[in-house]
């Protein structure tokens, strides 16, 4: 019999997830759809890099169903709403989808609206975020005039999408300044609502103790309440002041908007719960969640994304087999970390395991919780890595879904 | 493990000073915990915030967020900041006789 399987989302998860299934599946066994609303797949690990003119917004962006292997529909709608009970999705564009699996891969969304005066007076002049293309373009013009003053970095709350990169940000920000030789006249501050600089202790201390080296004021425990953008202060939940000359915030996320038409769905964040081993959502067997969209205790990466992929594809088809899901995903994630000057950090870590020296994949590989040039190579490389073997979902040797053991060292 | 004694009765609480076992909580635990957290009085306010946590913990398994509670127990973000000072979440928790609340990644 013919199955249906609807894919909602066209970015990280939903493509590498959509391609995984073609191969798996052949046209006569299996319709598969991806649906979005727009046709801009954006790199989002470039972001990070567009503020400081290292790379620029048409780079980073293609066309979604370019990504997308042969015999996959791609359809070009927001959705309005899931109903569970019927396995329909109801489309802004009129349509209907019936499915057999669900697979949920809106990713998060940017709610700056949610903090007040966030997009008030100063908003995309003195108030920025890198999270969105528009933003990290804007943010660019303004850094290039920006002749000296205070930058507070600020991710009002966790979860964010790629929590490291704010402290990248205040890394490369550093490298910016020194190379314009202003660095002298310009005070950089990292304000987090965390008690350290990251939330896994090991890392937190190393990160903590970089901010150090590159010149960069930690403020912790700092919940932004209200930001006020003419006068250039955030304002925090209990009353405290932080005067800035030019904010970088990162908004609060939450999961797509349809997701709260959706009854049951979501979260009070509209992400959607699910198995943080099995990733079948709590509401119905038949869907599936990958990447941000989920409300699981894995960091919101794409590289968390990529070994869900293997892991979600396997319980698929085991679903549809009537079998039970054996596939298990342990929380690995793996980042590289930009600290500037041509150097990166690498950690590797997954639910049970915080971030560890030693090496990545074995004894052998990269460097991992240090600074190296090899990382930064790394992180480079990863784009095409990314465009030409992630998204097609390929297996990569030596790289595989679980957190490797081999490499790292024990810390007390 | 350490052992604490709130109201009279032994308690068993985790190297950060949370209840390890939410069941051996009461009501007047919480007024001891909070006078040595600094709260001096528990009004209907913040018991509306620590019963919300208490039942949120026991159906989900994990104790809210201040995000999640400013959005949900129907106490606004501010007010919270104002009924638990500094860290409304870890605070009315470590009251409420639940986990401290797990920090997202």
């Amino acid at each position: 019999m013919m199955q249906r399987i609807v894919i909602l989302g066209g970015g990280t998860g939903g493509t590498l997830v959509a391609n995984r299934l073609r191969r798996a599946y052949s046209v006569g066994e299996a319709a598969i759809f991806v649906v979005d609303q727009d046709d801009r797949h954006v790199y989002q690990p470039g972001l990070l890099f567009v503020p400081f003119g290292l790379t620029h917004i048409e780079d980073i962006v293609r066309d979604r169903g370019h990504q997308l292997h042969k015999g996959i529909e791609y359809i070009i709608s927001a959705v309005d709403h899931v109903d569970v009970t019927s396995n329909q999705v109801f489309l802004f564009n009129g349509n209907e989808l019936a499915y057999d699996v669900l697979v949920i891969a809106t990713g998060a969304t940017l709610q700056p609206e949610q903090t007040d005066g966030m997009t008030g007076p100063g908003w995309m002049k003195k108030v920025f975020t890198f999270y969105s293309p528009e933003g990290a373009a804007a943010l660019e013009g303004a850094l290039a005039i920006f002749d000296g003053g205070h930058i507070v970095v600020n991710p009002i709350d966790m979860p964010i999408k790629c929590p490291v990169a704010p402290l990248e940000f205040c890394f490369l920000a550093d490298w910016y300044f020194q190379e314009r030789g202003i660095r002298d006249k310009v005070k950089i501050s990292y304000v987090t609502p965390l008690d350290g600089a990251f939330t896994k202790p090991v890392t937190s201390l190393k990160l903590g103790g970089m901010l150090e080296e590159h010149g960069v004021e930690l403020v912790v425990e700092f919940n932004t309440g209200e930001i006020d953008g003419e006068a250039g202060r955030l304002v925090s939940f209990d009353g405290r002041e932080i005067p800035f000359d030019l904010a970088v915030v990162i908004p609060l996320h939450g999961g797509a908007e349809y997701i709260g038409r959706s009854p049951g769905l979501g979260d009070a964040f509209n992400f959607v719960p699910a198995d943080e081993h099995t990733l079948q959502a709590t509401i119905k067997p038949n869907v599936f969640v990958i990447g941000d969209a989920a409300s699981i205790p894995a960091s919101k990466a794409g590289s968390v994304t990529h070994f869900q992929g293997e892991v979600l594809v396997e319980n698929i088809q085991s679903f549809l087999n009537g079998r039970a899901l054996l596939a298990s995903f342990d929380g690995h994630a793996n980042c590289f970390i930009e600290a500037g000057f041509g150097k990166a950090l690498l950690i590797d870590f997954n639910y049970d395991t915080e971030p560890l020296p030693g090496h990545y994949p074995s004894t052998l590989g990269m460097p991992l919780l240090k600074e190296s040039r090899l990382n930064h190579l790394g992180k480079l490389m990863f784009e095409s890595f990314y465009w030409h073997a992630l998204l097609p979902g390929r297996n990569i040797p030596g790289v595989g879904s679980a957190m490797p053991h081999a490499g790292k060292r024990q810390v007390s | 493990m350490p052992n604490r004694n709130y109201a009279g009765v032994d308690v068993e609480v985790g190297a950060d000073g949370f209840f390890i076992h939410p069941d051996q909580w009461n009501r007047e635990m919480a007024l001891a915990i909070a006078k040595e957290a600094g709260v001096d009085e528990l009004t209907d306010r913040h018991w509306q915030v620590i019963e919300f946590m208490r039942n949120e913990y026991l159906e989900k398994g994990d104790s809210p967020s201040v995000r999640l509670l400013g959005k949900t127990s129907g106490v606004p973000v501010k007010e919270l900041y104002q009924l638990f000072p500094k860290g409304p979440a870890k605070l009315a928790a470590m009251i409420a006789g639940i986990p401290r609340p797990r920090s997202c990644i």
